[in-house]
């Protein structure tokens, strides 16, 4: 539990992908791509740096990254990569209120039309494009 | 009397007395002398009909009549119901014994309202935001002037809004909110609701102002589209598409 | 700076991105994988002038998307002035120490100063 006066859930709150459906696990994963990427990103800056020290210095990271542990690593973050660029792109058209549904009169059972089959349709897709390209990634770098 | 007996008769003689009993789980805790929450559980019978409402006002009926909780019309109405029922915010008047599918219910104050005592919490936080985006019609002009018209509205530019004003202020997407979960300064799902039904209302001239009010670093933008206040509004409001229609202005999808 | 504009910057930078890392993840496929990552083949990417200005822009790009998402995750993890200074300036200047020490790899390796 957050700060007792304010009753707040906190992070337990914010990570937890169990109760309301697919659009919060999208949520989680979005902000767990998201990090991920980022953290990958510094790795790889610093990484291609490395050629600055010449072939030496460029074959020392290549030792370390052309590795089962390292090509593994590659295709989570080609996971990453597509979901969060499929994801993003239904999030950002959803946030701009494409394909939100239209105001109603509402009527029982009151299904709320904006977590409409279009944007779970998104999310699975998201989901699925990643898994298809990190098993093509891991094709591609274990097939050799 | 003979009346009587009969009517008596034919009650016990229906097949509506159900011998299903549930355990309910009523979080207790006082924030003046406890220093952490407990929960007491009670064994109630309960119909088909029952309501989370209805067993715990049993408890405090027959059991401990201490138990703090909030409820008035128990028609889903008034919004006072508001708790975690399993783990999801809903209204207890609205949510069957029956419906939830398990032997044990569990209820606990909303999360993200600081709590009065046990099931009842504070809604100050609410009604401040709610205030804060102006939840009333702002124009020059009025209808309560002698010699002028109400304000004429068609259907359709009724239906624009009508959905957001449904609004019955229960808190639960605020609770469910993973954004309220962490942030103490965002808004919440329920102002910017209220702010699209403002901004929506073909009556309304204060768009521009009630923009500038969300676009802030704790307004409309800590919104993420994780659509749970959708997925908890006891009254088909669909906040999640409010705040996302509304930030179709300011992001230029629409004007 | 208003933050509805700064969002705008935001999915900008994630679209452009987009395309950018796209061409930028199948030049890996141009040639074998691990033939694309020895040396020669490398420095030759970076000294193809097209090349090193496309990196350069994805370089730009993913600083500011990333920072700024990570500026967001922690703004709505806590509250405060002070912290919301820290954290908004932190971003920035972490974003410009990742673009700065990037671009120069790029301009370096481009000129051939290797």
């Amino acid at each position: 539990m957050g700060h007792q006066d304010e009753n707040k859930e906190g992070i337990g709150g914010m990570i937890n992908p169990r109760r309301y459906g697919i659009e919060r696990v999208a949520y989680l994963l979005m902000r767990l791509s998201g990090l991920g990427l980022l953290a990958y990103f510094i790795g790889h800056i610093y990484e291609t740096s490395k050629i600055l020290q010449g072939e030496f210095g460029w074959n020392e990271v290549l030792e370390i990254t052309q590795t089962t542990e390292g090509h593994v690593l590659l295709a989570i973050v080609i996971a990453m990569c597509v979901f969060h660029t499929v994801n993003g792109i239904r999030v950002m058209l959803g946030e701009g209120g494409v394909g939100v549904g239209k105001p109603a009169r509402p009527d029982y059972p009151y299904i709320p039309a904006s977590q409409n089959a279009r944007h779970k349709m998104g999310i699975y897709s998201a989901i699925v494009l990643a898994a298809i390209a990190m098993f093509y990634g891991l094709g591609v770098m274990f097939g050799e | 009397m003979t009346q009587v007996s009969s009517i008596a008769k034919q009650q016990a003689s229906t097949t509506l007395s159900s011998s299903k009993s549930v355990t309910l789980r009523i979080a207790r805790f006082n924030p003046e002398h406890d220093s952490e929450r407990k929960f007491m559980e009670f064994t109630i019978p309960f119909e088909k009909w029952t309501t989370v409402l209805d067993i715990i006002l049993e408890v405090k009926k027959h059991f401990d009549h201490s138990v703090a909780v909030r409820y008035s019309c128990r028609q889903a109405t008034c919004g006072s119901c508001g708790m975690i029922i399993n783990g999801k915010p809903r209204l207890a008047c609205f949510t069957k014994i029956s419906e939830l599918d398990s032997d044990v219910v569990t209820v606990e104050p909303m999360n993200n309202f600081p709590i009065i005592r046990d099931l009842a919490v504070r809604f100050e936080r609410l009604f401040d935001s709610h205030h804060k985006i102006k939840p009333y019609l702002i124009r020059d002009d009025s209808e309560i002037i002698s010699n002028e018209k109400e304000f004429l509205q068609s259907p359709k530019e009724v239906e624009q809004y009508i959905q957001f004003a449904n609004c019955i202020k229960c808190g639960l997407c605020n609770s469910a909110c993973p954004t309220m979960a962490t942030d103490s300064s965002f808004v919440g799902p329920q102002a910017l609701a209220q702010a699209y039904r403002y901004v929506a209302d073909s009556r309304d001239k204060g768009k521009d102002s009630r923009l500038k009010i969300i676009d802030e670093s704790h307004g409309i933008w800590r919104c993420h589209f994780a659509g749970s206040c959708s997925q908890v509004c006891p009254k088909g409001v669909d906040p999640a598409m409010g705040i996302q229609l509304l930030r179709g202005y300011l992001l230029g999808f629409r004007s | 700076m208003r933050e509805s504009i700064i969002m705008k910057i935001h999915y900008g930078t994630a679209l452009a991105a987009v395309a950018l890392v796209a061409v930028h993840v199948l030049m890996r496929l141009t040639q074998s994988f691990s033939e694309s990552l020895e040396y020669e083949n490398v420095i030759a990417n970076y000294q193809f002038i097209p090349y090193a200005g496309m990196l350069e822009i994805i370089l730009i790009l993913l600083s500011i998307h990333g920072f700024n998402g990570l500026r967001v995750i922690l703004l709505e993890l806590k509250q405060g002035k002070v912290y919301e200074k820290t954290v908004s300036y932190g971003c920035l200047a972490a974003m410009v120490g990742l673009i700065a020490y990037g671009s120069r790899t790029i301009i370096m390796v481009n000129m051939g100063m290797v």
